[in-house]
């Protein structure tokens, strides 16, 4: 899965949300933010005697990306599936409300950063976690009407799926690798409710031309493509701000008419071979062998670039 | 499918709508004297991207008209759906896209409410009626994150040590009066009392400025998500700190 050219660099896939935050901040600028020590955690999983986190897999602050200060939320994908609940998700609204309400001040940051890697909404938590996925959407719109991009990076274990799938793409600006993946429902839980012929969770050449960085770059529901290592994510975010839409009228009827044609141009394919062989791509059935370079240079000729999101 | 039960309880003064593609619905109603946008989903329908195109379309061309009217959504739909070609499509760019529409609605002056009728569940709840100013259920409305089974399913847990949880709190469990606890119904209304007209149209008179979301202080004060309020104000004020030592430093 990781190329070989990267072998030796911090892997963004690998690392944990601390370690990304680290590599993806300048050296020392990160400040914390209700961190371990304030020992803010779950009042719900004793009852399902499952152990708590000291920061609930959630970790917010301040810091520097080149000189430039920015505020990052980083989900904990190894910790209950890096899920919206009632704390981690109360975290990261109150972050993007006091970025909105500090725009245009001293106080202001440039850029808020989200190292999303997520499940989606908790389930032993399910109302609460719901409930934060739609004030999180809430506030992201605040803090784009401020003037303020949100970018998503997307490179994690956990991917974005459920409610995350929803918060990614109302983000400003969505930078992906070739391990992430974005969705909604996922496969496994597709495969429960309408059974192995619809998706077969356990295959993962499937479930990657589906859900996973390539497809959904390609497609435009991601902006900017990464190999899979900390420190080309960190390059493209301190970019991103750069290309970032407003949210207005005007940006989402261009998403209006950008989603309508795609699923005027592809709503009848079945997997994304068939897409690509629409958008006459070269060699469609073989995007998942191409080098990240090979890639990344057919990216440049043939993708989808827009700024409707 | 019209609900011409709820449409006559919420709109006796008369309505004037039509039937969309994939069970959508759409038109005009008078309450209390004031013209409203009505826009609709009926028949349990999940929420796909044809679905949630065209309800986005709607309230683009309505924001885009200048009107100012209210909104008045009434959704009875399902989950988002499950297939693999919808995930393929970006169904998440979609449930997104119209949940960013009815919310820029609120932002440029629409008043927007939502009257859940039936079932909304998981994606398909937060990108419509969670998306609205303010949730209204009535009967027959049926919101939730996830059924119990599927829970049980995911947690490993049998559905009897469940069920007997979900008594001991409204953080997981389905329904009208759990999601109300955690903020996110603002009324309960019923619709043979008689009164829905009037509790609508005291709504819409109502000028919200669509100011700060207040849904999890409307938890707390109710007692179903009691610390979410509470840690993001700690958020902000711990913000605002972090930015003075940054400067002494």
């Amino acid at each position: 899965m990781i190329p070989e050219n990267i072998m030796n660099e911090p892997s963004w896939y690998e690392s944990s949300a601390r370690a990304r935050i680290n590599g993806l901040l300048d050296a020392g600028s990160f400040s914390e933010i209700l961190g371990p020590q304030d020992k803010i955690m779950s009042p719900h999983l004793a009852l399902f005697d499952l152990p708590p986190a000291f920061d609930d897999g959630m970790i917010i602050g301040r810091g520097l990306i080149d000189g430039r200060p920015v505020a990052v939320a980083a989900q904990e994908g190894q910790f209950m599936g890096g899920t919206f609940a009632e704390v981690s998700g109360a975290k990261l609204v109150g972050l993007l409300r006091s970025v909105a309400s500090a725009a245009g001040t001293s106080q202001a940051v440039s850029t808020v950063v989200l190292l999303l890697d997520t499940g989606g909404v908790r389930l032993q938590e399910a109302n609460a976690g719901e409930m934060a996925v739609s004030e999180t959407i809430r506030a992201v719109l605040d803090v784009r009407r401020a003037g303020v991009p949100v970018v998503a990076l997307i490179g994690g274990r956990a991917g974005a799926f459920g409610g995350g799938g929803l918060v990614t793409a109302c983000c400003s600006h969505i930078v992906i690798s070739e391990q992430g993946r974005i969705s909604v429902s996922g496969p496994e839980v597709i495969e429960t409710n309408k059974g192995v012929e619809e998706f077969d969770s356990h295959d993962r050449a499937l479930v990657w031309r589906i859900t996973g960085g390539r497809s959904r770059v390609l497609l435009g529901g991601a902006d900017s493509y990464v190999k899979g290592d900390i420190s080309s994510f960190r390059q493209t975010a301190a970019q991103a701000r750069n290309s970032a839409p407003s949210l207005s009228l005007e940006t989402l009827e261009r998403e209006q008419e950008r989603l309508e044609q795609r699923l005027s141009s592809y709503g009848d394919c079945r997997d994304t071979p068939e897409i690509w062989t629409l958008a006459g791509l070269p060699t469609p059935d073989k995007i998942a062998d191409l080098t990240e370079d090979e890639f990344i240079s057919l990216l440049a000729k043939g993708g989808r670039r827009h700024d409707a999101r | 499918m019209m609900p011409d039960n709820l449409l006559s309880a919420l709109f006796p003064e008369g309505h004037m709508l039509s039937l969309g593609a994939e069970n959508t619905f759409s038109g005009r109603a008078k309450s209390g004297g004031r013209e409203v946008e009505v826009l609709g989903i009926s028949g349990g329908t999940p929420l796909g991207p044809e679905t949630a195109i065209i309800l986005a379309g709607r309230v683009l061309g309505i924001v885009k008209s200048g009107s100012k009217a209210p909104i008045v959504f009434l959704i009875d739909t399902a989950s988002q759906r499950m297939t693999r070609r919808d995930e393929m499509l970006g169904l998440n760019e979609y449930l997104a896209h119209l949940a960013k529409s009815i919310m820029l609605a609120g932002f440029e002056g629409h008043r927007t409410i939502s009257v859940l009728y039936g079932t909304a569940a998981a994606g398909a709840l937060i990108a419509t009626a969670l998306a609205t100013q303010t949730m209204i259920a009535v009967d027959g409305a049926h919101p939730s994150v996830m059924d119990l089974p599927s829970i049980a399913r995911v947690t490993k847990l049998s559905l009897d040590i469940l069920t007997e949880k979900a008594k001991k709190t409204p953080v997981f469990a389905p329904g009208v009066e759990p999601l109300a606890a955690t903020g996110a119904v603002t009324e309960i209304w019923s619709l043979s009392d008689g009164h829905c007209n009037e509790r609508l149209s005291a709504l819409l008179a109502d000028e919200v400025t669509d100011g700060a979301d207040i849904r999890d202080l409307l938890g707390a004060s109710r007692g179903g998500r009691k610390v979410a309020a509470e840690v993001a104000k700690r958020v902000q004020e711990a913000f605002l700190q972090t930015i003075v030592s940054e400067k002494a430093r």
